[in-house]
């Protein structure tokens, strides 16, 4: 057969010199798990290749230089204009190149997809819980590539110099400047002089085309490693444990669909490049410091920075012959540093509230870690506010809202709109968990109706099967893991709480810990919510760590499932 | 940590050294080899640490060979070959698209981008579609379960890589002989900042440069675009507003990323303080059109409420009342220009600005 | 538990969540959708028994609120010396007669067919003068620099109107309306009259022969397609990034749906 010969010629050749039969016999069969949410990572990953090839195509004929020239091309309407040679390129690319407009466009979607399908897996990997350990490094990787994008999207889009971009760049200037005793230095530095100066375009162009895609081909890498070799994690499921994978092997399956999902990528961009024009730098014009457009945003993922810009108040102090503009500084820097530290943080900071040092494979459902997922969604809506915040002269105009309206209503909403989304979170998220102990105490609504001989009618339930058992995960129970009182008690002091809980940290700790943990217990205890459910009790309660049983008796369990707390370090 | 190898025991511990030059070719049984039904759901491994080694691995048949419904099948492959078709067809339309159609007018472009992008499009679609079908009815569904090893390593390795690590260290007498460290490291801090020092020389020091804008004495005014000086009695429409930059550099835009400037006609009594009477000519003010925030152009001038809106973050200025600040992040009025008009009539500066445009900055005071 | 946890599984709950929803979005949204501040102006020119009719049409429409000579009431403004281009502007385009005092008037389709409206224009502009309707040749498209055009229009109307003429937000529900479908003479008039919170640009600040570069330029770019596919109204990035979540998102999360859907026994398996 042809490839047992392949393999007895070629194969051989390379294990002669790469001893590669077992290892990559291991990478053969790996089995990644299936669900779709999972592929959420993937399309940010091929969007990055789809950038590196049309980028190439694109640094072949674009001029990244800010001398002035006179356009005489193909697209009249701007004859005669004075504009910079990068700018001039571009309208090259775009008019007198073929594929050019396309290729343009398909950088321009990719990156817009690039950090969409990030946001996307962000969210799928802190909703999860999939960031606990042994996975917090491949976080943090994850956060730094997320800022990298930013940069390099905004980079990207500033290099055609127009009028757009450019006042993007003049902004960028203005919130330099007002950095404390370095501002004007910086600037300087960066712009080789005054704005706009003739060093800024080629400057951002080299940064753009090879020192930030050289540090994500890298960290890309080692996030892809780190995920192999830690294996990927898996939702909940029949069979599913902490300490198997399940799913279907590399080759040739998961091989055919990641290869099918990059060509799902690939034609999803180009579609949208053939059908939606995006960046139409040529109905922009050159970028003039003299001219400005109403309706003027970066591209989305920038829209954060611009709402907090406009939103915050002239705070500003002239003092001793110096300024501090607190109006720039503070919108600049801080709720990105609070969103970024936070979301870095979050990993330890739950592991210290929480207690738990083991390792997780299996995913959380949302609603069974229910403050994670509150302050998730809170900051969701901290993040939506600036969003929104920053396209509103566009939502005034086509919503007919007052424009000021929208400042004034984002300024409240910004502090008000992240604790009522918190609380209301918190709350729906216990109700799918009592609903879900319902769905196991009184199984699934099976839609026949019986007539008992009292002449009542009665909807029949039949209990849940193993694999619906499964995915619920109602094994999940409150883990209040923190040693309190056991096993460091010291059992002639054993109200001297342990080393972690001690002093004013510690009972903030402590104080956390019950508000992080607090959820519905699925024996019907505790917890303040009284005995069992809504009083259908059948007089059943189970005892601790019994499973629990449903009411056609006989259906527990499976005793293979296990919860993700069987590996804590002694 | 639970024990990594299988409940029905695992084979597999290496009976052979590692690196065994002559392993047998082709597939070997080894003793106790669970038998395929049950091993279709485990991957055996090599009990312990589950770290790489040369042991063999068993080897079991995990793959079915052929899907249940060989007609389904074969239906679907037949939709797979022409979907595969129809993507080869499209690469080939995409091809030629790109040979016959020119590009170089705003129309031309637009076909060529549709025809190119259409059969692109296709082309990737109809292969993707036709690989997932192929996977989810041709290849035969199959679900595999692989052990996780745990990803602590044993504490004999952990001493192990202890003691080799100390061995090093204390080989390399780095731990004992603090002259050595101390002038080590202290070696590495200037080299460290060499790199950074270098950059110095990206751009100019500030100095007084945003202080001042090219505004002089004597300087006429004139619109921008048009390049053409302004009488007052020709900008006599009350609610008027143009955009002007100082005579002569038009083509300098370091000059008027600092120095344009709106001036804005106002019906007479309708200028106030702290408008700056002197300053204006014939009810005309001038104001430097850099935002006092972050630079923007604040140019967008309503004429029934005399407010100046910059269209970036919607800091509105009092254009009657010396241009203060009446909403938004603007933390400054914007600059008034002293106006006069010169011996031909034409509007012209006093000075410059009496004081920096633009945005704040740590020196400005 | 509290009340309402109780009375969670009551059919009525379901409902009472859902009007309760949509009270409060119809509320907010009363609420801060409001009506914007307004003012209006004119301005006339010349002829003879048009004036007339121009008169008699003025006090039949226009007078209920500008007064019977013009002069202006408590709730629309004098329209002495606003000129005949004005006039036309404001009817033509169907702004006036307005609809509702006190809220920006917004293009609609015009009430006064072009005779009426000429004639309305000449009787203003008998009043007192003003800026005149401009002849055709005063708004052809010919022989203009659009380059020149451009460069006016980045500087002096982008900022209200967008780069595209798609229009833009003012302050207090004002908004700068889109150029889409003005015609050359209607936005000569408005250059030249300056109609609500738009500026006047005179015809010896911003030249009749740069007038007509800035009418080019807006002409053309308005009739230029869009080679690249869907223009999303020329708004920009925001429309973008919405295409980018709801489209291109939302497909992949589709496909990915698809390829990792589990398989579905059949009968035959």
């Amino acid at each position: 057969m042809s490839i047992d010969r392949a393999l007895d010629g070629v194969g051989r050749a390379l294990d002669d010199r790469f001893h590669g039969a077992r290892g990559v016999r291991v990478l053969l069969r790996k089995v990644f798990p299936d669900h779709w949410s999972f592929l959420l990572g993937e399309i940010a990953l091929y969007s990055f290749i789809i950038l590196l090839l049309t980028g190439t195509f694109l640094t072949l004929f674009f001029q990244p230089s800010m001398t002035d020239v006179v356009y005489h091309g193909s697209y009249h309407s701007l004859d005669g204009v004075h504009m910079s040679e990068a700018y001039a390129s571009t309208l090259n690319i775009s008019f007198d190149v073929r594929g050019g407009l396309l290729m343009r466009q398909i950088h321009h979607w990719a990156a817009d997809l690039f950090m969409a399908a990030i946001f996307a897996h962000l969210l799928r990997i802190f909703f999860t819980g999939a960031y606990r350990k042994p996975r917090e490094v491949n976080w943090l990787i994850g956060i730094t590539m997320l800022v990298l994008g930013m940069l390099e999207g905004l980079f990207g889009y500033s290099l055609p110099d127009d009028l757009l971009s450019g006042t993007g760049l003049r902004i960028l200037e203005g919130v330099m400047l007002s950095i404390p005793v370095v501002g004007t230095y910086l600037t300087f530095f960066l712009f080789g002089g005054p704005f706009p100066g003739n060093d800024i375009i080629p400057r951002l162009y080299i940064i753009h085309v090879l020192l930030i895609p050289g540090l994500l081909l890298a960290l890309i890498s080692a996030h892809l490693f780190i995920m192999v070799f830690q294996k990927h994690t898996q939702m909940p499921g029949k069979g599913h444990t902490n300490t198997n994978v399940v799913g279907q092997p590399m080759y040739p399956y998961f091989m055919a669909k990641t290869g099918a999902f990059f060509f799902f990528t690939f034609a999803a961009v180009a579609l949208a490049s053939t059908f939606v024009q995006i960046n139409p730098i040529w109905l922009y014009g050159p970028y003039t410091p003299v001219g400005i457009s109403a309706g003027s945003q970066p591209d989305f993922y920038m829209g954060f920075l611009e709402g907090t810009l406009r939103m915050f108040p002239s705070w500003t102090w002239d003092a001793w012959g110096h300024t501090v503009a607190w109006n720039v500084l503070i919108p600049a820097l801080v709720p990105l540093g609070l969103i970024f530290t936070g979301l870095a943080l979050w990993p330890f900071l739950e592991a210290w509230i929480t207690g738990d040092r083991s390792e997780h494979h299996l995913n959380d459902r949302p609603r069974n870690a229910p403050t994670r997922t509150a302050l998730g969604i809170a900051g969701i809506t901290f993040y939506g506010i600036f969003w929104a915040e920053g396209a509103n002269d566009v939502i005034a105009d086509h919503l007919d809202i007052s424009l000021y309206l929208t400042t004034e209503i984002a300024r409240y909403a910004i502090f008000i709109g992240p604790v009522v989304a918190y609380w209301v979170t918190k709350r729906i998220c216990l109700g799918l968990q009592r609903k879900d102990l319902h769905l196991v105490e009184h199984g699934v609504e099976t839609g026949i109706i019986r007539q008992l001989p009292s002449g009542e009618y009665v909807e029949e339930t039949r209990p849940l099967n193993d694999e619906e058992l499964a995915g619920l995960a109602i094994d999940y129970k409150a883990r209040p893991m923190l040693p309190v009182g056991a096993p460091d008690a010291d059992p002639h002091e054993p109200d001297v709480p342990p080393p972690g809980l001690r002093g004013g940290l510690g009972k903030l700790r402590l104080r956390l810990n019950k508000a992080v943990t607090e959820s519905v217990p699925m024996d019907g205890h505790g917890n303040g919510y009284g005995g069992h459910g809504n009083g259908h009790g059948n007089g059943h309660h189970a005892e601790e760590g019994e499973s629990v049983t449903v009411r056609s008796g006989g259906q527990n369990a499976p005793s293979g499932v296990e919860g993700g707390d069987g590996q804590s370090e002694s | 940590m639970s024990d990594p190898s299988a409940p029905d025991g695992t084979p597999g511990l290496p009976d052979e050294p590692a690196g065994a030059p002559d392993a047998p070719a082709g597939p070997h049984r080894v003793i106790g080899t669970p038998s395929p039904a049950a091993a279709r759901t485990m991957l055996g491994e090599r009990a312990g640490d589950g770290e790489a080694g040369d042991g063999p691995l068993p080897v079991v048949r995990e793959l079915p060979e052929d899907p249940p419904n060989l007609r389904r099948a074969k239906k679907a492959e037949r939709l797979v070959a022409v979907l595969f078709i129809l993507s080869f067809l499209a690469s080939i339309g995409f091809i030629a698209a790109y040979v016959g159609l020119e590009v170089g007018s705003v129309d031309s472009t637009l076909r060529s981008n549709l025809a190119l992008g259409l059969s692109m499009s296709v082309a990737f679609l109809a292969v993707a579609v036709g690989a997932v079908i192929w996977v989810r009815h041709i290849m035969p569904p199959v679900e595999l379960t692989e052990q996780r090893h745990p990803l602590a390593s044993t504490e004999e390795n952990r001493a192990a890589f202890k003691e080799t690590f100390s061995e090093g260290a204390e080989a390399s007498q780095f731990v004992k002989r603090p002259l050595l460290r101390r002038t080590l490291i202290a070696a590495t801090v200037p080299l460290g900042i060499a790199p950074i020092v270098l950059l110095r020389d990206m751009g100019p020091l500030p100095g007084t440069t945003l202080r001042h804008t090219v505004w002089r004495k004597g300087l006429r005014l004139v619109t921008y675009g048009a390049n053409t000086p302004i009488r007052p009695g020709d900008f006599s429409s009350p609610g008027g507003m143009v955009t002007v930059i100082p005579e002569g550099y038009q083509d300098d835009p370091d000059a008027l990323a600092a120095a344009t400037a709106i001036i804005i006609k106002f019906q007479p009594g309708v200028l106030q303080p702290p408008t700056v009477m002197n300053w204006t000519v014939d009810n005309i003010v001038c104001y430097s059109k850099i935002c006092t925030h972050v630079g923007c152009p604040a140019a967008l001038y309503e004429q029934t409420t005399h407010h100046i809106l910059c269209p970036c973050h919607q800091s509105t200025f009092n254009a009657p009342r010396g241009a203060t600040v009446l909403f938004g992040p603007a933390p400054r009025p914007l600059p008034q220009l002293p106006m006069t008009t010169d011996a031909d009539g034409y509007l012209v500066a006093m000075s410059d600005f009496h004081e920096p445009v633009g945005p704040s900055f740590f020196e400005r005071g | 538990m509290s009340w309402i946890t109780a009375r969670r599984r009551r059919p009525v709950a379901g409902y009472a969540v859902v009007l309760l929803g949509l009270i409060l979005v119809g509320a907010i949204y009363a609420v801060i959708t409001g009506s914007g501040e307004s003012s209006a102006s004119t301005t006339p020119s010349a002829s003879r028994a048009q004036i007339l009719r121009g008169q008699q049409i003025f006090q039949q429409t226009c007078a209920t609120c500008h007064g019977l000579e013009a002069q202006g009431t408590a709730v629309a403004p004098s329209l002495i010396g606003v000129g005949s281009a004005a006039v036309d502007f404001q009817v033509s385009t169907g702004r006036m007669p307005a609809k509702e005092i006190g809220s920006e008037n917004g293009r609609k389709p015009a009430q006064l067919n072009p005779t009426e409206t000429k004639a309305v224009a000449a009787y203003i502009a008998s009043l007192a003068g003003g800026p005149a309707i401009p002849t055709p040749a005063e708004v052809s498209t010919s022989g203009t620099n659009a380059a020149l055009g451009q460069q006016l229009f980045i500087a002096d109307c982008a900022q209200c109107h967008n780069f595209d003429g798609a229009g833009g937000a003012l302050t207090d529900g004002k908004y700068a309306p889109p150029l889409t479908q003005a015609t050359p003479t209607q936005i000569y008039e408005a250059m030249l009259t300056g109609p609500e919170a738009m500026p006047v640009f005179n015809n010896t600040t911003i030249t009749p022969s740069e007038k007509r570069d800035i009418i080019a330029y807006v002409t053309a770019t308005r009739v230029t397609p869009n080679p690249g596919g869907f223009s999303l109204g020329r708004v920009g990035p925001v429309t973008e990034g919405l295409v980018a979540f709801l489209g291109l998102l939302f497909f992949m999360v589709l496909s990915a749906m698809w390829i990792t859907a589990k398989h579905r026994k059949t009968a035959d398996e």
